[in-house]
C-alpha cells in the first residue's frame, strides 16, 4: 500500500493548482454573483486536458484514471467550486459515451467535446423522480429510424447553454430495465428548456428543466442497447460522485486555508485567535475530516480504476462521508472569520453555498446510505 | 538553434511567506514549490521559438535538491526537450549559478539562454547579468519582446523611462520580463510525454564550482508592520506634522 501521489500526479495536481489559482479563483466571486457560465474558461481547461480526464486518448481524452481525476477535481474546486463540479458533469457524460458508445458515435461526438468545443448535460432527473430515478416517465417511442421523445427532465445542470443532452429515457417497461440512454444534440426540434433555476449556489452554471416535445432523435444517437441505459447511468454516476466528493474536498480546503490564515492575524482579548485552544481544536477537527475525506475518494477511485466489485459501494460512501465533511468544514471556517465569514467580500459563504448541494445532488447522501445499506445486507 | 533555459524552484507566489521563529530564514517545510515565474516565461519564449522553427532544441536546467525534478518535468512538459539537473543541497548564490551556467553552456554551444529576470524568492536580479558578463556574450535584461534575426536579436527592453530597443549579436544572454508573454499550462497529455524526454544529473564539482556562499546572512526578519495613520484638523497641523514629525519639508 503507498499513500503517496506519483510525480506524474503530483505533475497534474500542479498544473490544476496553477490553472484554478490563475483562471478560476479570481473570477469566482463575480461568475456567482452575476450568474455568469464562463464558457471561454471552460474551453481554456480543455487545452490543458481537463475536458476529458479519463476519456481515451484517440479521441482527444487525456486517458487518466478516477484517481488523477480525484486529485484534479479538489484542485479546480479549491478555485471556483461551481466551475469545476460543471467541468466533472461534463466529464462524466463524455466518459458515458467513450466507454458504451460506438465506434461511430465515439468520433462524432468526443473530439468536440473533450475540447469542450460542445458541452455536455446529464440527464436523468425528472419532476416526479429524483431518488428514485428507475421511476421517470420521459418516453421514446420507436418510429422507424427515430424514436419520438416526449416528457421532461429537471435541475440539468448546463441545460440551455450546452450542447448535447445525454439522456436516460423508457423506451421499454416499467423499472430500472426499460430505459435507454439516448443523445439529444442542442438544435432537435421539439427539444426546450425551462426558465433558469434562481439557486442558492452553483451559479457559475445554469441549471433549467428539459423539455421534449414530439421531439425526434435518430436511434443511432442511442449509446449502448436499449435497455441498457439505467445501468451506463449508474456507471456514470460512480466516477461523477467522487468527482463532486473531491470538489467538496477542495472547496472545504479552501476555507480551511482561510481559516487558518485568519486565526493567526485576528486579534481577540489581546492574543492572536490562534492561541484559543477551543479555536486550536476545531482547526485540528477540520483538518482530520479533510484528510480522512481525501483517503476514502482515493481508495474508491482506485478500486474504481480496479473495477472492483465493491467499488460502487465505496463511492458511496466515500460521497456521502467528504460531502458531508465538506459542508461542515466549510461551515466551521465561516464561524471562525466571524463577521466577516458570512461578507460576500470573503469567499466563504459562496464555497459554503456551492458545496451544500454536494449533499444533494449525484444521489442524496441518504440515497448513499441506502447503497451502502443495500450492499451490507445482500439486497 | 539551441535555447538553454535555466529554472529555479521556489516559494509558490501564492504562498504566505513565514519567517523561521530562529531568524535564520523563511520557512519551506510543508510549503508548496513551485517554478519561478520569470522562469516560465522564459521557457514559453524558448519553446515559441522552437514552434516557429527558428530554436531546434531547447534544454531546461535546474539547480538544486532532488525536487528540482518536479521542476523540471514542469518544463518538460510545457514543450522543453530535455533537462540539466545538477543536483546539490547547497545554498546557491547568483554568482555560483552563473558558474555553472557558463560551465553548461560551454559543453552544449546554445546561442541564447533566456534567464528570468529575477526569482521571486530572493528577487537578486542578478544571474543574467553575471552569467552574461562571465561568457563574456552580449546581453539585454527585462526583455519584452525577442526578435530573431540572422545572428542576431532584436530586444525590446522595459526600462524606468519606457522601453528600449537593443540590437544584439548572438550568443546572448537575454532576461525576461514579465510582458514577454503568458505561459501555457503544462497540459496533461504533455505531463505524461515529458515523462520519456530525459534528465541528466550532474553536481557542482563536476562543472568545476565552488559553491560557497560569498554572503553571510545575519538574521532574517519580518518587514516592520504598517502603523495606521493619523486624521489632521486643519492644513497648518498638516504642514507643522510634515516639517516637525515627518521631517520631510
Ligand atoms: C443544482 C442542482 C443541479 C442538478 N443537476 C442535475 C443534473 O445535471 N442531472 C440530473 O439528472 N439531476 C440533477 N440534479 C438533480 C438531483 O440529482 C436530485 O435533486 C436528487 O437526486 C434528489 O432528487 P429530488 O430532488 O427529486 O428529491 P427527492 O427524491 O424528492 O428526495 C427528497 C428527500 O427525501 C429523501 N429520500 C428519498 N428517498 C429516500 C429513501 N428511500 N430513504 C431515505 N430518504 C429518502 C432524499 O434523500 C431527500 O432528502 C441537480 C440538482 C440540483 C439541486
Amino acid at each position: 500500500m503507498d499513500f503517496e501521489l506519483s510525480p506524474d500526479q503530483a505533475a497534474f495536481r500542479e498544473t490544476a493548482s496553477q490553472f484554478a489559482a490563475e483562471e478560476l479563483a479570481p473570477h469566482a466571486a463575480a461568475w456567482d454573483e452575476q450568474g455568469i457560465f464562463p464558457v471561454d474558461t471552460l474551453r481554456r481547461a480543455a487545452e490543458v486536458g481537463f475536458g476529458g480526464i479519463y476519456v481515451s486518448e484517440d479521441v482527444g481524452g487525456s486517458g487518466l484514471s478516477r484517481l488523477d481525476a480525484a486529485v484534479i477535481f479538489e484542485e479546480l474546486a479549491a478555485g471556483c467550486t461551481s466551475t469545476a463540479a460543471y467541468i466533472s458533469i461534463h466529464n462524466m457524460a463524455a466518459w458515458m459515451i467513450d466507454r458504451f458508445g460506438s465506434g461511430a458515435q465515439r468520433e462524432r461526438w468526443l473530439p468536440a467535446l473533450t475540447r469542450m468545443q460542445t458541452l455536455a448535460s446529464y440527464c436523468l432527473t425528472e419532476p416526479g423522480a429524483g431518488s428514485d430515478a428507475a421511476a421517470l416517465r420521459t418516453r421514446a417511442v420507436r418510429d422507424g429510424d427515430h424514436y419520438v421523445l416526449n416528457g421532461t427532465k429537471a435541475f440539468i445542470s448546463g441545460a440551455s447553454r450546452t450542447d448535447l443532452y445525454v439522456c436516460m429515457v423508457r423506451t421499454g417497461e416499467e423499472g430500472a430495465n426499460g430505459i435507454s440512454c439516448i443523445v439529444v444534440e442542442k438544435d432537435t426540434p421539439g427539444l426546450g428548456f425551462g426558465q433558469l433555476e434562481r439557486k442558492m449556489g452553483w451559479n457559475s452554471q445554469p441549471t433549467a428543466m428539459v423539455t421534449f416535445d414530439d421531439c425526434r432523435v435518430p436511434v443511432a444517437n442511442r449509446i449502448g442497447e436499449e435497455g441498457q441505459g439505467f445501468r451506463i447511468a449508474m456507471q456514470g454516476l460512480d466516477g461523477g460522485r467522487l468527482n463532486i466528493a473531491a470538489c467538496s474536498i477542495g472547496g472545504a480546503r479552501a476555507c480551511f486555508e482561510a481559516a487558518r490564515e485568519h486565526v493567526l492575524e485576528r486579534r481577540a482579548f489581546g492574543r492572536t485567535l490562534a492561541e484559543f485552544q477551543a479555536l486550536q481544536f476545531k482547526l485540528a477537527d477540520m483538518a482530520t475530516a479533510l484528510e480522512a475525506s481525501r483517503l476514502m475518494v482515493h481508495r474508491a477511485a482506485a478500486l474504481l480504476d480496479r473495477g472492483d466489485t465493491e467499488a460502487t459501494m465505496h463511492c458511496a460512501m466515500a460521497k456521502r462521508f467528504a460531502t458531508d465533511a465538506g459542508f461542515d468544514v466549510c461551515n466551521e471556517a465561516l464561524q471562525l472569520h466571524g463577521g466577516y465569514g458570512y461578507l460576500r467580500d470573503y469567499p466563504l459563504e459562496r464555497f459554503l453555498r456551492d458545496v451544500r448541494v454536494h449533499q444533494i445532488l449525484e444521489g442524496t447522501n441518504e440515497i448513499m446510505r441506502v447503497i451502502i445499506a443495500r450492499r451490507l445486507l445482500g439486497r | 538553434m539551441k535555447v538553454l533555459v535555466p529554472v529555479k524552484r521556489v516559494i509558490d507566489y501564492n504562498v504566505k511567506i513565514r519567517v523561521k521563529p530562529d531568524g535564520s530564514g523563511v520557512e519551506t517545510q510543508n510549503v508548496k514549490m513551485s517554478m519561478n515565474p520569470f522562469d516560465e516565461i522564459s521557457i514559453e519564449e524558448a519553446v515559441r521559438m522552437k514552434e516557429k522553427g527558428v530554436a531546434e532544441e531547447v534544454i531546461a536546467v535546474s539547480m538544486g535538491p532532488q525536487q528540482c525534478q518536479e521542476t523540471l518535468r514542469t518544463a518538460l512538459a510545457m514543450g522543453a526537450d530535455r533537462g540539466i539537473h545538477v543536483k546539490t543541497d547547497d545554498v546557491l548564490e547568483p554568482l555560483a549559478v552563473a558558474k555553472m551556467l557558463k560551465a553548461i553552456a560551454e559543453k552544449e554551444q546554445p546561442q541564447m539562454i533566456i534567464v528570468g529576470k529575477q526569482a521571486i524568492d530572493d528577487d537578486c536580479n542578478q544571474t543574467g547579468q553575471m552569467t552574461a558578463a562571465l561568457l563574456g556574450w552580449s546581453q539585454a535584461t527585462f526583455a519584452s519582446v525577442i526578435e530573431l534575426g540572422e545572428g542576431t536579436a532584436k530586444v525590446t527592453r522595459e526600462i524606468d523611462g519606457g522601453l528600449e530597443t537593443v540590437d544584439i549579436k548572438l550568443p546572448a544572454v537575454v532576461t525576461s520580463d514579465l510582458r514577454l508573454n503568458e505561459p501555457r499550462y503544462a497540459s496533461l497529455p504533455n505531463i505524461m510525454k515529458a515523462k520519456k524526454k530525459p534528465i541528466e544529473e550532474m553536481d557542482p564539482a563536476s562543472l568545476g564550482v565552488d559553491t560557497t556562499p560569498r554572503v553571510k546572512t545575519l538574521k532574517v526578519s519580518e518587514p516592520p508592520k504598517r502603523q495606521g495613520g493619523v486624521k489632521v484638523e486643519s492644513v497648518q497641523e498638516l504642514v507643522s506634522k510634515l516639517v516637525n514629525e515627518a521631517k520631510v519639508i
